[in-house]
């Protein structure tokens, strides 16, 4: 049986499917698809999903009715008519969908017409085409080091050199959407929405692009594939049989903290939802869209929602691997349990890891969406100027320092072996907590001005005067 | 002459397809029936004041600016950081040097920028200062005050 899946795995799987006889267009197209068809259907799912849970979460059922199926009355077979089958409200995201295409498209009268049409498309492209260098399937077969194998060939779109610049360049274009929209709608809230926006992806893209920066440091490869491949190597150099995932190591800890804030930052979700605070800027960006040029918008944010979590799991969740384990080493290294050789059952782990790796790819990204909802459940929105400082004073000389610690790791693991590595790595995080608390101190000055501040409002009439002192002051 | 990103020109295309179906889509399907009201900005069902093209504060400039500063520098860095790595150790050891001294310079703009605060949202400490000194009270109990206040 096993044999038989090494051989189709081999070389013999892409004759089978025929794959490797196509021209490179209509394998481009083949491997275009296979990545936007499962991001179409998902999306709808992933709304339907966050209702849900989001539902759950504060004691309510959520959407369950949409898409009950009745037996008509007619059917063939007799004990089936007139029985309901429901389906969790799974159509409902489509109902909305459809419905939102029929309802009257709204364009009010004092718009920049072009502009304002084309930021809702805007907004959505970036979010398709970021998965563009994401390997959803391992390039190398299990047990030696040859690339082949059907992954190989579908998995990513294309393996370019600058996977993860790539990545870098597509989300920032994300920005453009959001601020032509504000800027196009002639509204007030809608300016501001987009300016606060603009001002809060471009910080937390410098700090991003610092997290990236140290993984690219650590794996010597901008190449997606070689990043994973780079994640199934042993534990920081010293343990076989576990893989080195870089959440794992402590540099990559450091990193995948500063993006997944980033990331949910950048996708403007809660409690990074700023640009769309309800509550003071109607619905910011998108308050003169209606129909399904609003709903474009969503449509975006839970697409980069869902290749976002892809980077995330790419680059420092192993990707398409299930558990950081190094199956080939256990299979030839195996422990006897209970007198049993292990051999055959981590050969077949092995397998199993290599064809499930698209659904545990696509696990992971559900995974990490199931995080965002969570934290929207859990956590309240920032202000504005602690979210400023968070990207700028916290986050991005928290990345500096990454950057230069795995620097200094690298050169010192080469002079002084691991010992020296680690040697170097704790030198290098004291210093740099040292200077990170005193760049804390330097910004400590407005907070004390907050403190000691009271604000006296007037009303015009004599006997109303409210004095607001700062409790803390008193 | 595409080479390696041929797909990603496909993937492009479709995305940007995908995107001008749902926009276009949208404005063919709808029913239209254009009122004045309708058609005027949103404000809260009040009448809109004014054009929206207004000023707004200098902020968001200046963070515009600092970022176009800082994700340059960090440009410049990217193509040293893929090589590193697997670079001879001579190399690694001086370029890391040349990249310390470099990376030594970024933190003392970035200090310098803290330290006048120009990320310092609360404008009465980074804009005007002496703003904030004039308008300080003496601190009276706030719930007292409001008390008095009530009476």
């Amino acid at each position: 049986m096993s044999q038989w899946i090494e051989d189709i795995a081999k070389g013999k799987d892409a004759v089978l499917f025929g794959i490797h006889m196509y021209g490179p267009g209509v394998l481009a197209l083949i491997k275009v698809l296979l990545l936007l068809i499962p991001a179409l259907i998902l999306v709808p799912g992933l709304i339907w999903w966050e209702r849900r849970l989001l539902s759950w979460m504060q004691d309510r059922i959520g959407p369950n009715r949409t898409g009950t199926i009745t037996v008509p009355d007619n059917f063939p077979i007799k004990g089936l008519r007139g029985k309901k089958q429901r389906t969790a409200g799974l159509l409902q995201p489509i109902a909305d969908g459809l419905k939102l295409f029929l309802k009257e498209d709204i364009t009010p009268a004092s718009i920049d017409r072009k502009v304002y049409f084309l930021a809702p498309a805007i907004a959505l492209f970036p979010a398709f085409a970021i998965g563009g260098t994401l390997p959803w399937g391992s390039a190398y077969l299990p047990f030696g080091d040859a690339v082949g194998g059907i992954y190989s060939l579908l998995t990513p779109v294309a393996n370019v050199d600058i996977g993860i610049l790539y990545v870098l360049a597509i989300s920032s274009l994300g920005v453009y959407g959001v601020v032509l929209a504000g800027y196009s709608s002639n509204n007030k809230y809608s300016l501001m929405g987009g300016l606060r926006s603009s001002a809060q992806l471009i910080s937390y893209e410098l700090a991003m692009g610092t997290a990236l920066a140290s993984i690219v440091l650590a794996s010597g490869s901008l190449r997606m594939t070689d990043m994973v491949r780079v994640q199934e190597q042993a534990l920081w150099g010293v343990l076989p049989a576990v893989q080195n995932w870089f959440v794992l190591t402590p540099f990559g800890l450091v990193g995948a903290v500063i993006f997944l804030i980033c990331m949910i930052a950048e996708t403007n979700r809660a409690p990074f939802d700023l640009p769309e605070a309800e509550n003071e800027l109607i619905a910011g960006y998108h308050t003169e869209y209606s129909s399904m040029k609003f709903a474009v918008f969503f449509m975006g944010e839970y697409a980069a929602m869902f290749f976002f979590s892809g980077v995330f799991a790419a680059v420092f969740l192993g990707g398409y691997n299930l558990l950081p384990l190094n199956y080939e080493y256990l299979a030839t290294h195996g422990w006897n349990f209970l007198g049993q050789d292990m051999g055959g059952f981590w050969r077949g782990m092995a397998w199993f890891n290599y064809w499930a790796g698209p659904a545990i790819f696509v696990g992971k990204c559900v995974v990490g969406i199931t995080f965002f909802i969570w934290l929207r459940a859990t956590l309240p929105r920032l202000r504005y100027d602690q979210l400023m400082g968070l990207g700028w004073k916290t986050l991005l000389p928290l990345g500096i320092s990454n950057l230069i610690i795995v620097g200094l790791w690298i050169v010192a693991t080469k002079l002084w072996g691991i010992g020296g590595g680690w040697a170097a790595w704790a030198a290098a995080a004291a210093v740099l907590v040292i200077i990170y608390l005193n760049i804390a101190s330097l910004s400590k000055k407005d907070e004390m001005a907050f403190g000691g501040r009271s604000v006296e409002m007037k009303d015009p009439s004599p006997r109303r005067t409210v004095k607001m002192v700062d409790p803390n002051k008193v | 002459m595409l080479g390696d990103f041929m797909p990603i020109l496909v993937l492009v295309c479709l995305a940007a397809l995908i995107c001008g179906v749902m926009v276009v889509g949208s404005y063919v399907l709808g029913p239209k029936k254009v009122t004045p009201y309708k058609s005027s900005p949103y404000e809260c069902g009040v009448m809109p004041l004014g054009t929206a093209t207004e000023r707004f504060p200098i902020k968001f400039y200046l963070v515009a600016i600092l970022f176009v500063l800082f994700d340059i520098e960090v440009v410049f860095l990217w193509s040293w950081l893929t090589i590193f790595k697997d670079a001879p150790t001579d190399f690694q050891v001086f370029s890391g040097v040349d990249v310390a001294v470099y990376l030594g310079l970024w933190i003392v703009g970035y200090l310098y920028i803290i330290k006048i605060g120009a990320l310092d949202w609360d404008e009465a400490t980074s804009l005007a200062p002496e703003k904030l000194e004039a308008s300080a009270t003496v601190a009276v109990p706030a719930q007292a005050s409001n008390q008095e206040a009530l009476a």
